[in-house]
């Protein structure tokens, strides 16, 4: 090898954020907006199940409305399905997902 | 409709509400007993798949929370039976519920209105006043019309009685 220092290529060092691995990432619990369900009602379950307040709750059913599903938990993916489960004893258009 | 009194909620039905209430929380316990078919769509909206895209998963959970989800939705059908005034003193007549009681409606009149809705393929920006009256251009006697002129009164009551609890 001559003067010239060859430029060192360190192995992968820098953690990218982004990249955390699937199996670290959270799990989601999402509703969907469905036809049917009044929005005072879909408004009154997330206070009733999360102990949202009601600006919380009222702006997590707009995104509902609006965007056509939001993400209305998030944790353990056996919390989620618990929280799944709550909501469709309300009637509630829910799925678990990984976020 | 509903209203509060004290810490109870309280309707006076005619005979006529009597007798669609029980026939629709009578359906809906029926969809959730000898009726219960996942290839159903009603059931399918009552017990949506929890991963849409993961039918092993989904199979699983069901496993372990579907007994309990029919078992609740069948006492909340029954809320609704047990406090309808009797038919032998006439038929109509005041429902006068407590809190407890009061969630268990709410939660049934939903599950009848998702079934109903699912049945009349009510989809969102679905206009009820048009859809009712083009039922009634195309034959007054049908049983859309009839379906859809309940389906419309659940979601007046739900809402009378939701105001209520919140009020």
């Amino acid at each position: 090898m001559g003067g010239m220092a060859a430029p060192q290529v360190a192995p992968v060092e820098t953690p990218d954020t982004d990249e955390v691995p699937v199996s670290d990432r959270p799990w989601v619990t999402i509703v969907w907006d469905d036809p049917v369900n009044l929005m005072t009602y879909v408004t009154w379950v997330f206070q009733k199940l999360f102990g949202y307040s009601r600006e919380k709750a009222e702006q997590l059913m707009l995104d509902v409305h609006h965007k056509g599903k939001a993400v209305v938990s998030t944790g353990a993916r056996e919390r989620m399905e618990h929280d799944a489960s709550q909501l469709h004893a309300y009637g509630l258009w829910a799925t678990v997902d990984r976020s | 409709m509903f209203r509060r009194q004290g810490d109870r909620y309280v309707a006076i039905f005619a005979v006529d509400e009597v007798r669609v209430l029980r026939k629709v929380a009578s359906e809906v316990v029926g969809l959730l007993t000898d009726g219960f078919d996942h290839g159903d769509p009603v059931v399918g909206r009552l017990f949506p798949e929890v991963y849409p895209d993961d039918s092993a998963s989904t199979a699983e959970f069901r496993r372990y929370t579907e007994g309990d989800l029919k078992t609740a939705k069948i006492d909340q059908a029954g809320a609704i039976l047990a406090a309808l005034p009797d038919e032998a003193g006439g038929g109509g007549g005041e429902v006068r519920l407590d809190a407890e009681a009061a969630e268990a409606w709410l939660r049934a009149l939903n599950d009848a209105r998702l079934a109903m809705g699912v049945r009349l393929e009510i989809k969102d920006g679905t206009d009820l006043g048009e859809e009712l009256d083009e039922a009634v251009a195309a034959d007054p006697t049908s049983s859309r019309v009839f379906q859809l002129s309940v389906y419309a009164y659940l979601g007046y009551l739900q809402e009378s009685l939701l105001n209520a609890l919140i009020d």
